[in-house]
């Protein structure tokens, strides 16, 4: 996917090499980049670094962030997740036709078919926050693992704290 | 020379099940009953296609109940068909002694004969002749045990039984296979019935130990499905938007307890497995599931988290389907969930945490005393055997998945490790009348 859009950014620039003689278009899609008014040279190397006409694979974008972290047996979003959830929503809201599935995860701790719903209730959590942003209900898709796909395999607190989770995964990327 | 390479093959094949399979004794019980199977007299050549004797000193050892004699300390070792010398082992304290002998009478059938001995009283309690091939001769070595142990104890012995379990084998490139398998009860004999590389999880046997039901996520969620063992055909019975979780079929088998998230958060339902009815019996904004039944089929014991932690709560089935009050089970310890029900009705089984790590303990119903049966970090899945005497679990050994049993009164312990995958949710079937 990271392909497509390194494509579609060389496919831009060549556009903007193409129009030199309007600078301030130029830096409006060049995402504030600092070379309004340089040469042609540095102009070009700007974009081929970074450059994203989709906030979602912009790395500093809130968006970039796709895994959410929970406490033992806890399905409470933190204050930080709660901006980046907010961030989420902002941008499904804008794009209806983008759908994501909320993955809920646990780790390895208790019983299975317990972790399940618990996995259950995260992926919910996140989901309940989106929805009270306007995010359309076939947007999102709830799936619990509870603890059968680890991410991390340890057997211990490193472990279990990358395994409490909730992934927000875009269809198609 | 035919048979002659037969009977390597079958030698080979056997070794090789071995090696498959190991089984620690972790703790024996000091004071179980003194017993000696001596090895059982084979006239045949090359050598027997099976140790019966050792088969089924490792199954009455497994049990904590016995505690037999070691195959070399069994001198000079009584032969089948001559007089046991009972004041011999009257001086080594052997309370009581199995003679046996396998014969061969024709190709591919044996026959398999014993005698179970009072060592001090002189007499012969028992003793049967049973015809078997070589596939079943395991079998036939375990329903030895089972006899003897009935013989000896009153209670029915567990040895010919099944366990089914889920081994989850990741590859080189990081891919995960879940395997649900079924084997005899002391691990062997491992056959996998259903295959995916989603998860597979919850086996649950019908009470006719013809079925099983399980969830899977091969259509990429949770769905429930119930499998034929011998005709390995299954049927999706649930597939509902979100959960579709926890199976357990009912004492007579026409219905199906499960957890649905489909009204908003996870509750208890019935499914009627022929009309395909649906009973809600949870109405709580909490996580209600792991629903277990009583076995008058009148109540059902589940995990909630509706007083803020995983404890057991027990409900009961209205014939109207009106609305009934949950009431809690467990007090001690601020996580018990996975109940298990011992064959009777006696005795709940859990996981259990109480400070660090979590355990399987045992809640005596008649006078509510709970004990901690076992102290490994990681353990769950408890499952009774159909006799109430062991229950057998999931744990975890040096990184992997492996099972475990304990006997009922925490005193005799075992690990069963196999070779491949990481091993969990172990479901020990019930009695089986047929085959």
């Amino acid at each position: 996917m990271r392909i497509r859009y390194l494509v579609l950014s060389l496919l831009m620039s060549s556009l903007l090499i193409g129009c030199q003689s309007s600078p301030k278009k130029s830096t409006d899609v060049a995402n504030g980049s600092k070379s309004a008014g340089t040469t042609d040279q540095r102009f070009g190397a700007d974009t081929g670094g970074g450059f994203s006409g989709d906030p979602l694979t912009n790395p500093a974008s809130p968006l970039a962030k796709r895994v959410l972290y929970f406490d033992f047996d806890s399905s409470e979003v933190s204050a930080e997740d709660r901006s980046i959830i907010a961030a989420h929503a902002e941008y499904l809201t804008k794009n209806p036709n983008v759908s994501v599935i909320l993955e809920g995860h646990t780790d390895e701790r208790g019983s299975r078919e317990y972790n399940i719903a618990l996995g259950e209730r995260r992926a919910k959590a996140v989901q309940q926050l989106m929805l009270l942003q306007g995010v359309g209900q076939k947007q999102l898709q709830v799936i619990s693992f509870g603890e059968e796909r680890p991410v991390a395999l340890g057997h211990d607190e490193a472990a279990w704290r990358l395994n409490r989770r909730v992934e927000i995964l875009y269809s198609g990327k | 020379m035919l048979r002659k390479l037969i009977f390597m093959g079958v030698f080979l094949l056997a070794a090789q099940a071995r090696a498959e399979l190991t089984i620690d004794i972790t703790q024996t019980v000091e004071g179980a009953t003194p017993i000696a199977i001596a090895p059982f007299t084979w006239t045949g050549q090359p050598s027997a296609p099976e140790n019966i004797a050792a088969i089924i000193a490792a199954d009455l050892k497994r049990s904590g109940r016995f505690a037999p004699l070691p195959e070399a300390d069994i001198q000079p070792a009584p032969q089948w068909g001559q007089p046991l010398q009972f004041p011999v082992w009257q001086a080594r304290k052997i309370n009581d002694m199995v003679v046996g002998s396998l014969q061969m009478r024709g190709p591919d059938q044996y026959v398999v004969q014993f005698q179970l001995f009072d060592v001090k009283q002189g007499t012969q309690l028992t003793g049967y002749s049973i015809t078997s091939q070589t596939s079943h001769l395991r079998k036939t070595a375990h329903q030895i045990s089972d006899l003897i142990y009935q013989t000896l104890t009153g209670e029915r012995g567990a040895s010919d039984t099944h366990i089914a379990y889920v081994t989850v084998v990741t590859d080189k490139g990081g891919h995960r296979s879940y395997n649900l398998s079924i084997a005899d009860a002391d691990g062997f004999n491992e056959q996998i019935i259903y295959s995916s590389s989603q998860p597979v999880l919850s086996p649950t046997w019908s009470p006719d130990g013809q079925e099983l039901a399980y969830v899977s996520y091969t259509r990429g969620r949770p769905e429930l499905y119930i499998q034929n063992i011998q005709t390995r055909i299954a049927k999706r019975v649930s597939a509902f938007p979100g959960l579709n979780n926890a199976p357990a079929f009912s004492p007579d088998g026409r219905q199906l307890a499960l957890t649905l998230s489909k009204d908003g958060n996870p509750e208890i339902y019935i499914l009627d497995l022929a009309s395909n009815h649906l009973q809600r019996l949870t109405y709580n904004y909490a996580i209600d599931t792991e629903p277990a039944w009583m076995p008058d089929g009148r109540s059902i014991i589940f995990t909630s988290d509706r007083g803020g932690s995983p404890q057991l709560y027990q409900i009961a089935i209205s014939r109207t389907g009106q609305k009934t009050r949950a009431r809690r089970l467990t007090f001690e310890g601020n996580y018990n969930a996975r109940a298990a029900i011992s064959p009777k009705g006696t005795h709940v089984a859990m996981v259990n945490r109480n400070g660090k790590g979590f355990h399987i303990a045992v809640l005596d119903l008649k006078n509510q005393y709970l004990t901690v049966l076992t102290d490994n970090p990681l353990d769950e899945s408890p499952s009774f055997s159909p006799n109430g005497q062991m229950i057998i679990y999931a744990t975890e050994n040096a990184g992997k998945g492996i099972l475990a049993e304990v006997s009922i009164d925490g005193r005799a312990h075992q690990r069963l490790r196999f070779q491949r995958g990481d091993v969990r949710e172990p479901t020990w079937s019930p009695f089986m009348n047929s085959n």
